[in-house]
């Protein structure tokens, strides 16, 4: 079996590579939106307490 | 054993606890995804009826179980922080909805993708696929829930009470291809067993593995930052290194 073959699922090959390519796209904006989030968080922390320190 | 479990009910001990143990789920399930893709679609024949689109179960099962879990363990944390009010049970019920919205949306996905070349058609409203949409709706109804109160130990509350409520649907879900006619195949794993080759079920369990540990791991990497935003007044969190700038 070549790679063309493979890919090409017998004809199903937008079924199955649709499937598991949103899956793998939605983990990686997840993992990436978690990240971002916690970035965020620390700068607020960040600018809470410099925001304290100036009063 | 001498270990004192609720040490860890305090935000600020289990913030340390959560950060030490994402890593520990998050590669053995990223490895577990190899494997078992590997399997899935090297090893794993081509089915008798369904040719190479039976594929899609291997991540289109493992999602759709996930989804229900996940819904039901964020119920119990969501009750868990109604009944006692412990504030760490509602941030995990919080840190769960939105890792559950999406498996349910992976589920509603492949199964449409799925559904297109072996139905003809991307959507029905059968028990199965409406059941589940519903359960969509649920997790989406709770995280809006929650927003919307400005009071976070409000929203806590408010969303709890939806969310063990709409728990309700998960055993629809799971009976709803017994109790009704549905163009759904029935359950291909059960609790008296399986009918599926041994390197398809192979596959199917490193997958469901693997998203088990991804949503620990996503949800143990999410609640450090919901703890963060709901303590940042207190001692500990201002004592943070990560926070000193």
């Amino acid at each position: 079996m070549n790679w063309s073959e493979f890919f090409a699922m017998k004809g199903y090959g937008f079924y199955v590579w649709g499937s598991y390519g949103m899956a793998l796209l939605i983990f990686i904006i997840e993992i990436a939106l978690v990240r971002h989030k916690r970035t965020i968080t620390l700068q607020e922390l960040r600018m809470l307490r410099d925001a304290e320190k100036e009063e | 054993m001498a270990i004192n479990w609720f040490k860890y009910s305090a935000p600020a001990t289990f913030y340390e606890l959560a950060g030490k143990l994402v890593p520990w789920f998050a590669w053995p399930s990223a490895l577990l995804f190899a494997i078992g893709v590997y399997i899935g679609f090297f090893v794993a024949p081509t089915d008798a009826v369904q040719g190479e689109a039976y594929r899609i179960i291997f991540i289109h099962v493992p999602s759709s179980i996930l989804s229900m879990f996940l819904y039901l363990i964020m119920a119990g944390y969501a009750a868990l922080g109604l009944i006692f009010n412990t504030r760490l049970s509602s941030m995990m019920a919080s840190a769960l909805a939105p890792t559950g919205a999406l498996f349910a949306f992976i589920s509603l996905w492949t199964g449409a993708l799925w559904g297109k070349p072996m139905w003809g058609a991307w959507w029905v409203w059968d028990a199965r696929l409406t059941s589940e949409l519903i359960l969509l709706f649920l997790y989406l109804g709770f995280i809006a829930l929650h927003a919307s109160i400005d009071d976070p130990r409000r929203a806590d509350r408010a969303s709890a009470l939806l969310a063990i409520v709409g728990s309700v649907n998960v055993p629809i879900i799971y009976f709803s291809v017994k109790w009704w006619n549905t163009l759904h195949q029935g359950s291909t794993v059960k609790f008296t067993g399986t009918s599926m080759h041994v390197a398809m079920q192979q596959a199917m369990f490193s997958v469901l593995a693997a998203c088990w540990l991804y949503a620990i791991a996503v949800t143990l990497a999410r609640v450090r930052s919901i703890i963060l935003e709901r303590e940042r007044n207190t001692q500990w969190v201002a004592e943070l290194p990560e926070a000193r700038s």
